[in-house]
């Protein structure tokens, strides 16, 4: 008895009100997803009316797609179905914030920028300086479990996110934590949205703890290196230092080249207070004379009182040196935001550079770097695609492969290297997902790779939050349910 | 327990690790808690395989069971609530790797929480959770509860700090989450098992994230006039957006218990103290130390201390860790609650907590980890005198309802346990347990490992099928 999508605008106009309720293909065209896009686009303002919706799609077993400003649907496989996107920009207030006790509630179709906007009025904020930064809202950058790269020092958000709110498949508001920085009190539910796509509830509302913010005197560090070795060694001789950097990362020298020539289109604005840059005002200044095309580079982000600055300064110039560092330049407040913005920006910036651009996030403890550069290299060569990577000291690897065309050929290629890259990070206990590739790439490759031992537990808990499976279907993981038989 | 099923054990595990006999069992009857419960058998797995085939054995015979780590948990966690087997993990304690470069460790559950910081000690690094019963109880207990300390202010509870575990599900079966670096693709199971409470899987192997020991540490030591005073230090250092590694709060009825007992230094006359951590590079541990002390002087403390030495500062936190057994000096038995508020919320706290303590006759000392709200109060008792006893449990629920009034929660870092089960309805809805109930399903539909704690058994939530509470015996000593 399920309605059928002529019918379905009305059935959920009378649930929202028609102004809520959007079914011209001009105004759905924005909300595809890979190739698909949805009959009927529904924005509800509160967590009863998705949950109204989510009863309704239940019982008429259509399909939802949750979504914020949409700057990271793109990840995950393509959807099964796809007959509702629910836009959840308008569930964009701050429901509580005691400044005293460093903690926050907010909707989920709350804007980052915006957010940390009145958190910098009592000098706190969010450490989630993640890609497409000026209109990511929260929900939807912890559905996609896109990390930042302040995640160096302030961990992710399952780090900070101390509650939420949000509605189950069967269409119950639901929530788990509180508002406290410590609690123990039920199971940490909220801890499995991070990283769920949309595919095991809807998020209405999150709760996280705020942080001080670092002072717009924070200071930005670069050193350049002709091998990645020299790099890694100044990344390992500052983590057994007792300096604790806000970000630490590695950029390969074709992402330096990109650094070098390509200004993302994303506005920049403040991401620390004191910083009189508006919403939307301006883009990124160009980068220095520091991003050297062809070299290795090493960023590093800190702040603190003058005191500490220095500090910083004098060890991470000595330890550049004994590292065999080309070059090294420490940024202020006029020349930081240009590093900075890119390095947070760097998955935007490849997105745009190249409609047919694949991205992977590796995972792997970061002593296999040095070997793990040199054979993503060499699988990339062997496939005669272009790459680079921004490599986390954390030890997450962002690995983009640039096929140079689209078609069947270059496909095929590209399948392979992907298969080679799963293999080589398997085998130093990593794990690899492809979080964006062309939609007809897709199908070619797992997006999570090979079996897993919690695979039937993680099925088991999306038919936990999501019997019906309203949500996403298809866009988790489609890996064999069963292990490998050895042949 | 049938004496054909004890020989079935035997058979699996060899005599020495099996304990059947009344005596035996007495030990396994307690943990840190104030409630009771008898298992009917209880085993010693030394491996990960061993706990597959025990779990599989009770699972034949429909019989429930629950792990056990060293027992100091203050919910009851690891009681037999409605008897069975108990596993406990005390022969499981080996450290299998620890790897310096990527800051990783992989112990089995039963390794002391302690034992892995002094194995890491030595190249520099320590494992950041840190609770008062460290020197005691076991990481896969702080797993299981997803314990804190007074140094996971600053850096984070245990959950903070595990990258991967191996589990047994209830039935058998051998499964590994998340991974050595942490970020896994994929739903976060680990970070759902953290803090289950034993209710979920048994744990049987943990990697951690160890951390670096700081260049430099300055413990203070200040010293109130009031209560209220310290209470409004603590609100203004955490609105100061201030973060010491530690911020601790002790009472001056409390810290006199201690004093006598411990000698750590504490003022005998004073009405409360604050023993804060700073930690970092040595510029800003200065900056910090002397933030701190101006915003302690502008509360009206008597005096603020940096403790000289590590000598001194070994003596601080020796009476600050040790306060529970000091407390046992002055009554039969105390009674260690344990509820979370926003910080912001610390002076009221407190204040209310003494008016529950005179409306229901009981001197209420408190020592608790004040930087993160999660207020300790301890009620003195006699478990002997039955009536003595419920008042005890009055007041504390009443305490923790006020938590939740004010915004908190039911437990900051010891479980729900068989002790709180019946608050949460303070804080969750039916469709709040139904998911819960959902997802523990998911893991244990039968409910035959750890059966009876988190879910309340109260109405409502006759689907957790647990059986009756037979061997439960709160307060019956
Ligand atoms: C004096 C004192 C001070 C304390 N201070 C603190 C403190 O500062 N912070 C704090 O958080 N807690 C504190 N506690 C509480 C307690 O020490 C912690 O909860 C600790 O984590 C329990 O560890 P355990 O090994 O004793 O676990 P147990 O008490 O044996 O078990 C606790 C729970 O863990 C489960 N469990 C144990 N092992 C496993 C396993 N391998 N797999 C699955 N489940 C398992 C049990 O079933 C039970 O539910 C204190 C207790 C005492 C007595």
């Amino acid at each position: 008895m399920t309605t059928s999508s002529t019918n379905l605008a009305p059935a959920l106009e009378a649930l929202l009100g028609a102004s809520r309720i959007f079914s011209d293909p001009a105004a759905r065209a924005v909300y595809t997803v890979d190739g698909i896009t949805p009959p009927i686009v529904a924005k509800p303002a509160t967590a009863e009316e998705v949950a109204e919706i989510v009863r309704f799609a239940a019982l008429e077993r259509l399909s939802l797609i949750p979504c914020g400003a949409r700057t990271k649907l793109r990840i995950g496989m393509p959807p099964s179905r796809y007959d509702v996107a629910l836009d959840m920009t308008a569930l964009n207030q701050i429901v509580h914030y005691d400044p005293g006790d460093l903690t926050l509630a907010a909707g989920a179709g709350m804007p980052i920028a915006k957010l940390n906007a009145t958190l910098f009025e009592h000098h706190q904020f969010l450490p989630l300086l993640v890609p497409w930064y000026s209109r990511s809202t929260i929900g939807g950058t912890l559905a996609s479990g896109i990390d930042s790269p302040l995640c160096q020092f302030y961990g992710t958000p399952r780090d900070f996110l101390i509650g939420a709110e949000f509605v189950t498949g069967s269409g119950a508001i639901t929530k788990s934590g509180g508002r406290v920085v410590k609690n123990v009190t039920g199971y940490d539910l909220h801890k499995l949205l991070i990283g769920s796509l949309g595919t095991l509830a809807v998020i209405t509302c999150l709760n996280f703890r705020t942080f001080p913010a670092p002072l717009a005197g924070s200071r930005g560090f670069v050193a350049s290196f002709s091998n990645a070795e020299g790099a890694i060694a100044l990344r390992r001789a500052i983590a057994q230092s007792p300096l604790t950097p806000l970000t630490l990362d590695i950029v390969s020298p074709g992402l330096a080249q990109i650094f070098a020539t390509q200004t993302p289109a994303t506005p920049e604005i403040a991401v620390f207070p004191g910083e009189n840059r508006d919403v939307g005002s301006s883009s990124l200044p160009p980068i220095g004379d520091w991003f050297h095309p062809g070299e290795w580079h090493l960023c590093a982000a800190f702040a603190g009182i003058p005191e500490v600055l220095d500090r910083y300064k004098r060890d991470l110039s000595r330890l550049a040196g004994e590292s065999g560092a080309i070059s090294t330049a420490i940024l202020d407040d006029t020349t930081r935001p240009a590093v900075w913005g890119r390095l947070r920006e760097t998955l935007s910036i490849l997105l745009e550079s190249s409609p047919i651009i694949s991205i992977f996030k590796l995972s792997v403890l970061p002593s296999h770097h040095a070997t793990l550069f040199s054979n993503l290299e060499e699988i990339a060569n062997r496939a005669s695609l272009a790459h680079l990577f921004l490599a986390r000291a954390g030890g997450t690897i962002y690995f983009a492969l640039l096929p140079p065309t689209a078609n069947d050929e270059t496909a095929g290629r590209f399948a392979e290297a992907s298969t080679q890259i799963f293999e080589s990070l398997s085998a130093v206990g990593g794990d690899t997902a492809l979080l964006f590739a062309p939609t007809s790439l897709k199908p070619r490759v797992n997006t999570w790779g090979s079996w897993r031992s919690d695979l039937a537990l993680m099925r088991r808990l999306k038919s936990a939050f999501d019997p019906a499976n309203v949500f996403a279907p298809g866009r988790f993981a489609q890996i064999p349910i069963s292990p490998p038989t050895p042949s | 327990m049938n004496s054909g099923l004890v020989r079935e054990f035997e058979k699996l595990l060899g005599p020495s690790s099996v304990l059947y006999r009344p005596e035996d069992l007495l030990l396994y009857e307690y943990d840190g808690s104030v409630v009771k419960g008898r298992p009917d058998l209880v085993v010693f797995p030394d491996s990960s395989e061993e706990v597959s085939r025990i779990v599989r054995l009770a699972a034949g015979y429909n019989i429930p069971i629950v792990g056990r780590g060293a027992g100091t948990g203050l919910s009851g966690g690891a009681l037999a609530r409605t008897g069975g087997v108990m596993l406990v993990f005390a022969r499981m304690n080996r450290i299998l790797a620890l790897d310096m470069e990527n800051q990783r460790a992989v112990v089995q559950p039963g390794v002391v929480n302690y034992e892995l910081t002094r194995a890491a000690e030595p190249y520099g690094l320590y494992f950041a959770p840190d609770p008062s019963s460290w020197k005691s109880c076991t990481i896969g207990g702080n797993v299981a509860e997803n314990a804190g300390g007074p140094h996971t202010l600053a850096y984070g509870v245990t959950t903070n700090h595990v990258t991967a575990l191996q589990l047994v599900l209830p039935d058998g079966e051998i499964v590994r989450l998340g991974g050595p670096h942490g970020d896994t693709p994929g739903y976060d199971l680990t970070g759902l098992l953290v803090g289950s409470e034993g209710t979920l899987a048994l744990v049987t192997e943990i990697t951690v994230k160890l951390s670096r020991k700081p260049e430099a540490v300055k413990t203070l030591l200040a010293i109130f006039d009031s209560v209220d005073d310290a209470a409004d230090t603590v609100v203004d250092i955490t609105a100061r957006a201030i973060t010491p590694a530690a911020c601790e709060m002790l009472d001056g009825w409390t810290l006199r218990a201690v004093e006598d007992y411990i000698h750590a230094g504490f003022p005998m006359d004073s009405g409360a103290v604050l023993l804060i951590e700073v930690e970092g590079l040595a510029e800003t541990v200065a900056a910090q130390a002397s933030a701190i002390s101006d915003v302690c002087t502008a509360h009206h403390a008597r005096e603020v201390r940096v403790a000289r030495d590590n000598a001194e500062r070994d003596l601080l936190w020796k009476g600050r860790k040790n306060a529970f057994g000091a407390l046992g000096r002055l009554a039969p038995s105390n009674y260690v609650l344990d509820g979370v508020i926003p910080r912001s919320k610390l002076p009221q706290a407190l204040r209310r907590i003494r008016q529950i303590g005179d409306q229901y006759g009981f001197q209420i000392g408190n020592i608790f980890h004040a930087g993160d709200g999660n207020l300790h109060p301890i009620v003195l008792y006699d478990p002997r005198d039955a009536a003595q006893f419920q008042r005890a449990l009055e007041a504390s629920a009443e305490i923790i309802r006020y938590c939740v009034e004010v915004g908190g929660a039911l437990t900051g870092e010891h479980g729900v346990g068989m002790e709180k089960s019946e608050l949460m309805p303070l804080l969750f809805s039916d469709a709040d347990f139904d998911l819960m109930r959902r997802v523990h399903d998911a893991f244990n539909p039968d409910a035959s490992l750890n059966p009876g704690k988190i879910f309340p058994l109260s109405k409502g939530c006759g689907e957790i099928r647990v059986r009756p509470q037979s061997s439960s015996r709160p307060g019956a000593a």
